[in-house]
Parts: structure tokens; C-alpha cells; sequence
């Protein structure tokens, strides 16, 4: 049904953004902790500051993640040294798409968090649970319906990412070229519109596939959690 | 013995409250809405900061202003009961019951898992999730988790507040066997005197933040004796009231019930 090459698009684009959400869920979960159970001087403002890449044009991210990021970036060159490089590769792609993808679940993990009653929390201390011990066996728990909800909605966000994608990853074929960049590029080829119609019919099938799996997760995690 | 002196000013109400209960039994913190007696079991719990003070559990010191020692709530040993029971709702009823337990220190060990589960009726629940208990499960399942994370004091504030009528009276029952079954202190808030009546070993009066009155249930009033009309004579009637503590010369205030 799908060639060859359309189905490496495919297996490329489920696997960057699925890196993507990896590294950023747990930012997200953890900055999502910190905005929804703290108050600090300045936390407005960087409240502001993690969600700036979804104000930003895109194409704006993907410069500051060359700057940054880029051979000649300050992180680029500490990771060099290592071996790493992310600028043109499929990592490089997956932490682009993770940046733009980030406010969204940092809103979503926050919102999770903020849903669960401190004072239960409250009891798990009076009867003898640490931080670490009540985060782990009642915050989580309890917030995981929420948590399911924000790993969709960054995986969503990551699997169509463009700019920021292209700008710092460019468009290698069988590297950094998921779906979206495929179907641009299909469209730079003259007579190329039903290469990408069939890219954007599989778009269709990966987003009814994921709508309906993170259904049925969450279903799950909220008979998990009682709610 | 617990002995309790607290400071604390939280805004324009100032909670100065000092007393000692007793080692066993049944203290109860009575008085009005605002008087501070939720504020005093937070501090105890170690819950809410207190400014200055002292709170010690028999020579345990769980709190001393003087010399800074402020012992953390989990580490205090003290279990806590709410009138909203706050169960873990992700948790099935054996799953809340085990979680304090799990967590005490091997050697406190002293409250038995099928013990509690017997005193409190809650067997046939073990293996259900909480959000189809009734009010008074809740409850029960609620005391039978605070009991079994092995403390040495249990509080319990206004446990019956949140229930109706019936459920008050089986609810209190079992905390009545409670207390008949394991040697344990136990501190209660409420502003009912039934309750006082019912289960008070010794009672501490607030208002206002402040201690007015400390004694046996008779200070609080309102008990229910059944006085009998027992003859007439030219000064009115002659009533026999069968109360012990009633020493000659007490002036008793009657309400005629019918």
C-alpha cells in the first residue's frame, strides 16, 4: 500500500517526535511542577519566557537553536567535544520539534499538576510519605490522566512542526525529513502534487491513529486514578 | 501525655492555647466555629508554623521554640483524621489502609492490619475502590488508615461533621471501640456536646483562641441525666438527679426537655 520511501517518511517522523516528547515531557513535567506549586519573585516573567517559542515565528526558534545549538554555538561546541552534533541530524530535528512543542505541554503538565488536591498530599505527609515518596505514589498517580493528555498534544505538535524543523534541520531525505517537510518538498518538484496528496492521506491516518489511541489512554488512566 | 502550649498570631486572631492531656483517652478541644481548635491540631500535626512554644508527646519533643526543635510532620508519628475522610481515590480501601503502614518504622509496629480491620467493620471492603464507599465507610476506612501508620497520638477533627444524623451515631461507635481497644491518646474537635457526652475523657473549652476552661465532660453542660420528680413539698418540687460528680452546693442549670 505505501512504498518504500513513503513508509521511511513515516517511521522517521513517528521517531522524532517521539524523541521529542521524550526529552521534553519531563522539562515540562517538572517546570509544570514548579509554576503550579511554587511562588517566587520573577516566576510571571519566566513563566513568559517558557512560553516565548509559541509566540515566536517558528523559522525565529530555528535561528536561535543554530545560534545556540550550531557548530559554532556555545552548547554546539561543548557537545562537540563529546561527539554529539544536533545541527542537520534527526536529533537535531527532534529537539527542535520538542522546543516548539514544549509550551503546550508545559500547559497541559501544569494544569495536571494543579488538579491534584494538596491537601491529599497534605495526608500522604502526616502519614509518613517523603517529597520524593508522595510525588511518586499520589501527585503522579493522580495526575497521570493529564500527563497522558500533555505527551499527545507534544507529539501532535512535534510530528507537524515545520519551521523551526527545516531552519535548523534542513530537509535530508531519510535524515531530518519527516512528513511535513516531505510534502514541502514534493511540492518544490514540478508535477509532484500526488506525491504529496498521498503524504498528506498519511498525515490523516497517523493523526485518526494517535487521536484514538491517547482516547484510550486516558480512558485507562482514569479508571486508574479513580476519576 | 501530651502537653501543648502554643503561640501563634495569623493575621488579626491569636492563638495562645496551653494544656496537657492525658497519656490515654480521650481529650476533646471543644468550642465555637473560629475558637482555634483546627488551628491547634495543625500545629500539633506539625502542619501550620507556630511562633512560639512547646509541643511534646510523654518526653518526646515535637516542637520547642527555645531550643529550635521543630520535628518534621511525617517523622512526628501523629495520625490525622478530617471530616472529609481525603482518601487516596487512585487507591483501593486495602491499598489506603496499608499506605501509613508501609511507611512506619519496622519497630513501632504495634497495631494490627486484621485488628483495626475488625474493630472498624471494614473487611468486606478491602478489595473496593473509595468512590463508592458511603460517608461513614469513608470515615471508617479513613480512622483504620490514620491507626495503622502506627502513631502515637490520633487526631481528629470534627469526624463526624460532614455526616448525617445515623451515620454520626454508627461513626461514633467505632470510635468508641477504638478507644476501647487500643491504648492510644487521642485528641477530637467538635462543637457539639453529644459528642463531648458520648466519648470525652477530658475536655479543654477554646474560644477565641484561648483556653476559658479545662475539666471533666460536666463542664461543658448539656448532659442528659433523666432527673425524676420524686415528691412535693411547700417550697415546689422535689427532683432526684442521678450524677455522681455533683457535689453539694453546684448550682445546676435545668432545661425541660417535655
Amino acid at each position: 500500500m505505501l512504498t518504500a520511501t513513503e513508509w521511511e517518511v513515516l517511521a522517521l517522523s513517528v521517531s522524532i517526535a517521539g524523541r521529542a516528547v521524550l526529552f521534553a515531557l519531563p522539562l515540562a513535567l517538572i517546570t509544570g511542577w514548579v509554576m503550579a506549586r511554587t511562588r517566587f519573585p520573577g516566576r510571571t516573567l519566566l513563566d513568559a519566557v517558557l512560553h516565548s517559542s509559541l509566540f515566536l515565528p517558528p523559522v525565529v526558534v530555528g535561528l536561535v537553536l543554530i545560534l545556540l545549538f550550531g557548530n559554532d554555538g556555545p552548547i554546539g561546541e561543548m557537545l562537540a567535544r563529546f561527539g554529539i552534533r544536533l545541527i542537520f541530524t534527526a536529533n537535531g530535528a527532534a529537539l527542535a520539534a520538542g522546543v516548539m512543542a514544549f509550551p503546550l505541554m508545559l500547559r497541559a503538565c501544569r494544569q495536571a499538576i494543579e488538579a491534584v488536591d494538596p491537601r491529599i498530599e497534605a495526608v500522604a505527609d502526616s502519614l509518613g510519605a517523603g517529597f520524593w515518596d508522595r510525588t511518586f505514589s499520589i501527585t503522579l498517580p493522580l495526575a497521570a490522566p493529564g500527563l497522558i493528555a500533555a505527551a499527545v498534544i507534544g507529539f501532535a505538535a512535534a510530528l507537524g512542526e515545520f519551521g523551526a524543523v527545516i531552519t535548523f534541520a534542513a530537509n535530508i531525505p531519510g535524515e531530518t525529513q519527516t512528513l511535513a517537510l516531505a510534502i514541502y518538498a514534493a511540492l518544490q518538484q514540478p508535477g509532484g502534487e500526488a506525491v504529496a496528496l498521498r503524504l498528506a492521506g498519511i498525515s490523516f491516518g497517523v493523526a485518526i491513529v494517535a487521536l484514538l489511541s491517547s482516547e484510550a489512554l486516558l480512558a485507562y488512566g482514569r479508571r486508574r486514578s479513580g476519576q | 501525655m501530651i502537653s501543648v502550649a502554643i503561640h501563634r498570631t495569623l493575621g488579626a486572631f491569636d492563638l495562645d492555647v496551653a494544656f496537657d492531656g492525658p497519656a490515654d483517652g480521650v481529650t476533646v478541644l471543644f468550642g465555637p466555629s473560629g475558637a482555634g481548635k483546627s488551628a491547634t491540631l495543625a500545629a500539633i500535626a506539625g502542619s501550620g508554623p507556630i511562633d512560639r512554644g512547646h509541643v511534646a508527646l510523654g518526653s518526646r519533643v515535637l516542637f520547642d521554640s527555645a531550643t529550635r526543635v521543630n520535628v518534621p510532620q511525617r517523622a512526628r508519628r501523629i495520625g490525622w483524621v478530617f471530616q472529609d475522610a481525603r482518601l487516596f481515590p487512585h487507591l483501593r480501601v486495602e491499598a489506603n489502609l496499608r499506605y501509613g503502614m508501609k511507611r512506619a518504622p519496622k519497630a513501632a509496629q504495634r497495631i494490627d492490619f486484621d485488628h483495626v480491620v475488625g474493630v472498624l467493620d471494614i473487611g468486606h471492603l478491602l478489595p473496593r475502590g473509595v468512590r463508592d464507599l458511603s460517608g461513614g465507610e469513608r470515615q471508617r476506612v479513613a480512622l483504620g488508615r490514620a491507626l495503622l501508620s502506627q502513631p502515637e497520638l490520633l487526631l481528629l477533627d470534627e469526624p463526624l461533621a460532614a455526616l448525617d444524623g445515623g451515620r454520626k451515631a454508627e461513626v461514633l461507635a467505632y470510635i468508641a471501640r477504638l478507644k476501647a481497644d487500643f491504648a492510644l491518646p487521642m485528641l477530637y474537635v467538635t462543637h457539639s456536646p453529644d459528642e463531648v457526652h458520648a466519648i470525652a475523657d477530658h475536655v479543654v473549652m477554646l474560644d477565641h483562641g484561648r483556653v476559658v476552661a479545662t475539666g471533666t465532660p460536666a463542664i461543658v453542660g448539656g448532659a442528659r441525666v433523666g432527673a425524676e420528680i420524686v415528691g412535693r413539698d411547700e417550697h415546689g418540687v422535689l427532683l432526684r438527679v442521678p450524677h455522681g460528680d455533683v457535689v453539694p452546693g453546684t448550682t445546676l442549670d435545668l432545661t425541660i426537655d417535655r
